[in-house]
């Protein structure tokens, strides 16, 4: 597993309060992991502090799964 | 009670006398305050009174790009991020509306309604972050009330109560509140040229029978910015001697 998954993991965890093997690629922060839409705004603030990229509302938006955030985030830092 | 050391605040339109009133009791309540207003010596003349405790940050909430950078600013000048916005500034052009210029509704609707939203929107982040904010709105009994010869000033003012209660229900799981105080006829510069004929008529429609003082504003706003406050949020706190009980 990547650094940026296990650094996007760790965050959505402490950010949700959930377990970490909730935390799956394919789990969706509002459908399985129980955020609401002020949830997904923080967690994409804590992503761009994390990681030092800006993320922009219209891909900020798309954001819907832990996979979603990895892969924007590497393709950000790539 | 209402102790506010280690905050940090920041008010707008600071240099009107309502905007003076509120930064100096917030700074004697021991809050940082930065000061945002368009005249610098007034600026000057009440980061004065206020001492160590006030910073200036020239803002003109007419310009865009002023209100883009005003949150950033200030929050690097107060040497932290802002715990306390009080969105004061507020202009009028008032026409009757058959005779209101197309730039005299749209000049109010930028300043009063939309650059307050927008410096309302910039501060959530370090609020959120920190679950604490305080977010205070100083609207007009004329928002709720309505004025013959202020449509523009009006509507601005009931739209920042609207507003209000949207962003208060937003963001009250993270402990920040959005509220709005409305004063009523307070002796200012511009109630000062009223003359006695239109002066007695005003307060024969006022139960306490006098005109309130901008520091019964700032008390309101003072409680409303702190801890004891906390659950109130979503509120239009009316100042006003009773004139509407709403």
């Amino acid at each position: 597993m990547s650094d940026v998954a296990d650094r996007v993991k760790k965050i959505v965890v402490e950010h949700l309060g959930v377990e970490e093997d909730k935390v799956t690629e394919n789990a969706s922060f509002i459908d399985d992991l129980g955020a609401d839409s002020l949830d997904t705004v923080e967690l994409v603030m804590a992503f761009e502090e994390e990681f030092g990229c800006e993320i922009p509302d219209d891909a900020a938006e798309k954001i819907l799964t832990v996979k979603d955030a990895i892969d924007f985030i590497e393709k950000a830092n790539a | 009670m209402f102790d506010l050391a280690g905050k940090t605040a920041l008010v707008t339109g600071a240099t009107g006398g309502i905007g003076g009133d509120i930064a100096k009791l917030l700074a004697s309540a021991g809050a940082k305050v930065a000061l945002s207003g368009t005249r610098a010596e007034r600026l000057e003349a009440v980061a004065a009174e206020i001492g160590e405790n006030a910073v200036i940050v020239p803002g003109n909430l007419s310009d865009p790009e002023s209100v883009a950078n005003l949150i950033k600013q200030a929050e690097a000048a107060l040497g932290g991020q802002l715990d306390i916005l009080v969105n004061n500034a507020g202009i009028t052009r008032d026409q009757l509306a058959m005779r209101l210029k197309d730039e005299d509704w749209q000049a109010v609707i930028d300043v009063n309604l939309t650059a307050a939203f927008k410096l309302a929107r910039n501060s959530l982040r370090g609020m959120m972050k920190r679950r604490h904010g305080r977010i205070i709105n100083i609207t007009s009994i004329v928002g709720v009330t309505g004025n013959p010869g202020q449509t523009n000033y009006a509507a601005a003012k009931a739209g920042m109560i609207g507003w209000s209660k949207s962003l208060a229900q937003e963001v009250a799981s993270r402990g920040i509140t959005v509220n709005c105080v409305a004063p009523g006829f307070i002796t200012t510069a511009m109630t000062n040229e009223l003359d006695e004929g239109q002066k007695e008529k005003l307060l024969s429609n006022i139960p306490a029978g006098r005109m309130g003082e901008s520091t019964e504003i700032a008390a309101a706003v003072l409680y409303l910015a702190s801890d004891e406050a906390a659950y109130v949020t979503g509120q239009t706190l009316h100042v006003n001697g009773g004139m509407a009980m709403i």
